[in-house]
């Protein structure tokens, strides 16, 4: 079996009351010709007012761990375990009603941020209430008071009003409140959070992670399950590490981050790229070699050239924006200049114009005043017939490169009508030559983008903005929708490929470790406006601007150290 | 002050849009039907077989307006409609209103309760093909294929070969009585249910997917309480979409229907119409129904709206 499993005895004076103990969980899936072990032998045990970090890439077991936890593998799962208690009941043979008994009075479980995460067709208050009607019987007028207190216990604005509102309706941070409601509304010993952070802007995160951990305060026992090391290290007391179906490290947070015994962990560890210099690769070669040793010397930066004009330069871009006869001013007054060779970071949170931005620059939307001028030309003025034959000049990269592919065409099609786009020969030569500057083999070439993982379409969207031998790659959150593992594969990658195309980049996200390790200009960007930008190193050391440091403040990195934990409610 | 306007504005573009489709549907009905070979006057004369003398089909076109060119006739003929006078039937000479407004009542009762059966069905159909259990679902999907692709006028015979001629228990015939209408209208409302059914279950089922289906499986919501109090619900607004369409799909069915079960109504007028060539009279059902279709639509979209309030706010999402 597992050999690292619980190396570590609690470190606790008394014994802790576990609310879930688990030993030997197996689940398989599909019957007969091919059964997939997704988990295979897995111990795990949470304790009343414990956080327990379950991390892994995807893949990797934890959220069917967590999901069999509830009893909701599936109905094609085969789970079967030497041990399975919840809050002291062995529910190894529980009949599908019992669960039904057990889900959300002694288990919650909070999803992902998503707005199909609660019924998008019900208000907030209903569902949070379904909890109290189905396992008190509380009738609705009832049930509204209680959901009101529930509503307000999570720290939900205006509780009177959201309480009617449907998930459409409300922000990503109060759509999860609204979860984390739903989840504790009955008190239960033990909730389940999987990836409950994941897509959120990072302040939001910081006070999600804060509703949890007061969770725990309160004696519940917390499941967290993350594949970002940094996120869970804020809250959790022990981390325990899946690699393909097994635990592969387990222990006190402290000690696993500061000295991790488990490639896979070290591995986990070395993909944050929050405090890794620009110009490190975050990950050596991948997989095997492991980042202890973090190869390379950052390579020497090409000085900003002088004299010549930047490739783009934006100057005074205004766009605004009327929906049902309100007025938005999502981009207002912004300068921005992206140099040769070098990558200007674009950081702000969701609904700051980033996006628009990126779309402005890219000429797919005309500034209501300003002008981007490329390579010292007219761009922005220019009329769409004399911009095209340009076009092939500035690439792009967005968040859902899927949704950016004609689904109907494989890989190989892709990029031929890139080449072919950019003026060059679309022979088979040219899509293998492009699928190794990426690092993917000739191989996939035959393959359809929806038969790749995350990071290879990702790598598939690089290499077809690389095909048209672009000057300038705008990359729109390029790794938000990525594990952080493969989020550090794609990071190195378009590191290098700047280094050997001198390519200028506009990278914009929302995490700023990811923006600072990339960057050698930093923009923060709120509300439409620059609040400050200068080099990236200079930004990040000494903001200028409290929001800028908040975003710093905020932004996940590794609690290493002997006192692992901290509460991020306290900011 | 575009807030102000803005439903004043919808609301107009709605009635120029059925207005257009009037005019449309009268235009079409107008020239298919003089591509139909046959003489207007003689139908006005009591049809083929009634030897009518060259001298009275003069009177007749003249009175008519049929000597005039076809444009003219056409012209003539969207006067009249602005005004609301759907004129006279050739074959039975009294206001064309008057004949449609005693079967109109008839057929929208039939349409509107195979409706009303075809939904509950279609439910039933689908929750039941969505059951755990792979043979809930076999059967069920064979059941809602078959019964989609169920043609009419073979329903009604074998229904009224099985429950009037063989069984006896209901009347082969219309007889006033609420007993004959249950064979018309579970022929009209099987092929829809089918057609519903299907619909609704793929809905379902990628409900089901959705993890709000999990957030509430983790509440301890029972299975049935899924189905009902969250994937119906999705699954329902695209068939509420689809009901405005479905009422035209069963007032055309209910021309096989009327005329197999020899029940009064718009169907067997307007196929009785069309065979004796009375114009006036064929213009004026199709019209009506259009007009039926017309606000069937507006209906089914605010109840649409009512399903699912994403839709009253523009779909504007945070």
């Amino acid at each position: 079996m597992t050999g690292t499993t619980q190396a570590a005895p609690a470190p606790t004076d008394a014994p802790v009351a576990d609310v879930l103990a688990i030993e030997g969980l197996r689940v398989t899936f599909g019957d007969g010709g091919a059964p997939v072990e997704a988990v295979r032998g897995i111990d795990l045990r949470v304790g009343r007012g414990e956080v327990v970090a379950l991390v892994g890439e995807s893949g990797s077991g934890k959220s069917v761990t967590a999901r069999a936890a509830l009893g909701l593998a599936g109905a094609g799962a085969r789970v079967q375990a030497e041990r399975f208690e919840l809050d002291g009941s062995d529910v190894r043979r529980a009949t599908p009603r019992q669960w039904r008994r057990l889900r959300g009075a002694k288990a919650g479980l909070v999803l992902q941020d998503a707005l199909v995460s609660l019924d998008p067709l019900r208000p907030i208050g209903r569902e949070i209430g379904d909890a109290l009607r189905l396992h008190l019987g509380l009738r609705p007028a009832a049930a509204r008071a209680r959901v009101l207190g529930l509503l307000e216990l999570v720290g939900m604005p205006h509780p009177a009003l959201t309480i009617d509102r449907r998930s459409g309706e409300l922000s990503g941070g109060m759509r999860q409140r609204a979860l984390i409601a739903s989840a504790l509304a009955l008190d239960p010993p033990l909730v389940i959070a999987d990836e409950p952070t994941t897509a959120l802007d990072v302040g939001v995160q910081v006070r999600v992670l804060g509703l949890l951990a007061e969770a725990a305060a309160r004696g519940a026992g917390v499941l967290l399950i993350s594949h970002d090391l940094a996120v869970v290290s804020r809250i959790a007391d022990r981390v325990v590490v899946l690699a393909d179906g097994v635990v592969v490290e387990a222990g006190p947070t402290g000690e696993v981050l500061a000295s991790p015994r488990h490639p896979r962990t070290r591995e986990l560890i070395a993909a944050v790229p929050t405090d890794v210099p620009r110009g490190v690769p975050l990950l050596g070669a991948p997989a095997t070699a492991g980042p202890s040793q973090p190869a390379a010397a950052p390579a020497v930066r090409p000085p900003a050239p002088t004299g010549a004009p930047p490739v783009v330069e934006a100057r005074g871009l205004v766009k605004a924006f009327t929906v049902g006869g309100s007025t938005t001013v999502a981009v207002d007054d912004v300068d921005l200049r992206l140099e040769r060779g070098r990558t200007l970071g674009l950081v702000g949170e969701s609904g700051s114009g980033k996006t628009t931005v990126a779309r402005l620059l890219l000429a797919l939307t005309r500034p209501d005043a300003g002008t981007v001028r490329l390579d010292g030309d007219a761009w922005s003025e220019l009329p769409e017939r004399a911009r095209r034959p340009q076009r092939r000049r500035i690439g792009a990269i967005w968040q859902d490169p899927f949704g950016s592919f004609d689904p109907r065409w494989g890989v190989e099609r892709l990029l031929r009508d890139a080449i072919a786009a950019g003026g060059g020969a679309p022979g088979s030569a040219a899509v293998a030559d492009l699928l190794d500057q990426v690092h993917l083999s000739p191989d996939l070439a035959a393959r359809h983008p929806l038969d790749l993982s995350g990071g290879q379409r990702q790598r598939v969207a690089i290499a077809r903005a690389l095909a048209a031998r672009p000057d300038v790659l705008i990359c729109d959150e390029p790794v938000s929708a990525l594990d952080v593992t493969v989020q550090a594969r794609v990071l190195d990658l378009l590191d290098e490929l700047q280094r050997e195309h001198g390519l200028a980049l506009l990278v914009i996200s929302h995490d700023l470790g990811v923006v600072r390790h990339m960057s050698d200009e930093l923009a923060v960007m709120r509300h439409g406006r620059i609040l400050e930008q200068g080099p990236a190193e200079r930004v990040f050391d000494a903001p200028e601007h409290e929001y800028t440091a908040a975003l710093i403040r905020d932004s996940p990195r590794l609690a290493v150290g002997p006192d692992a934990r901290r509460d991020p409610a306290d900011r | 002050m575009a807030r102000a306007s803005r439903p004043l504005r919808t609301f107009a573009l709605r009635l120029g849009g059925a207005v257009f489709v009037l005019w449309a549907v009268a235009t079409l009905t107008f020239f298919a039907i003089h591509l139909v070979p046959g003489d207007p006057a003689q139908a006005i004369l009591g049809g083929p077989g009634s030897q009518a003398s060259q001298e009275a089909l003069d009177r007749v076109r003249a009175d008519y307006g049929l000597d005039q060119p076809l444009l003219a006739q056409y012209a003539a003929m969207l006067g009249r409609l602005v005004t609301g006078d759907l004129g006279t039937s050739y074959s039975l000479k009294t206001p064309v209103a008057a004949v449609i407004g005693g079967q109109l009542v008839g057929t929208l009762t039939l349409a509107l309760l195979a409706l009303v059966v075809a939904w509950a069905l279609a439910i039933g159909l689908a929750l039941w093909s969505t059951a755990p259990g792979r043979t809930a679902r076999a059967v069920s999907g064979a059941v809602e294929l078959t019964a989609a692709a169920l043609p009419h006028f073979w329903l009604a015979t074998v229904l009224i070969a099985v429950f009037s001629t063989g069984l006896g228990w209901l009347p082969p015939v219309a007889n006033g009585a609420a007993s004959g209408l249950v064979l018309p209208v579970i022929t009209l409302a099987v092929p829809l249910a089918g057609f519903l059914a299907q619909l609704m279950r793929e809905h379902l089922l990628d409900a089901l997917e959705q993890p709000f289906t999990v957030s509430a499986l983790a509440r301890g919501e029972t299975g049935a309480g899924i189905r009902l109090r969250h994937a119906l619900r999705h699954a329902a607004i695209p068939a509420v979409h689809l009901s405005g369409w479905a009422v035209g799909y069963l007032i055309s069915g209910a021309v096989v229907v009327e005329t197999i079960f020899a029940r009064p109504g718009l169907g067997r007028t307007l196929l009785r119409a069309t065979e004796l060539r009375d114009v006036p009279v064929v213009m004026g059902v199709v019209l009506v129904v259009a007009v039926v279709y017309v606000v069937l639509t507006v209906v089914t979209d605010v109840v649409a709206g009512v399903a699912d309030p994403r839709l009253r706010r523009g779909g504007s999402t945070a």
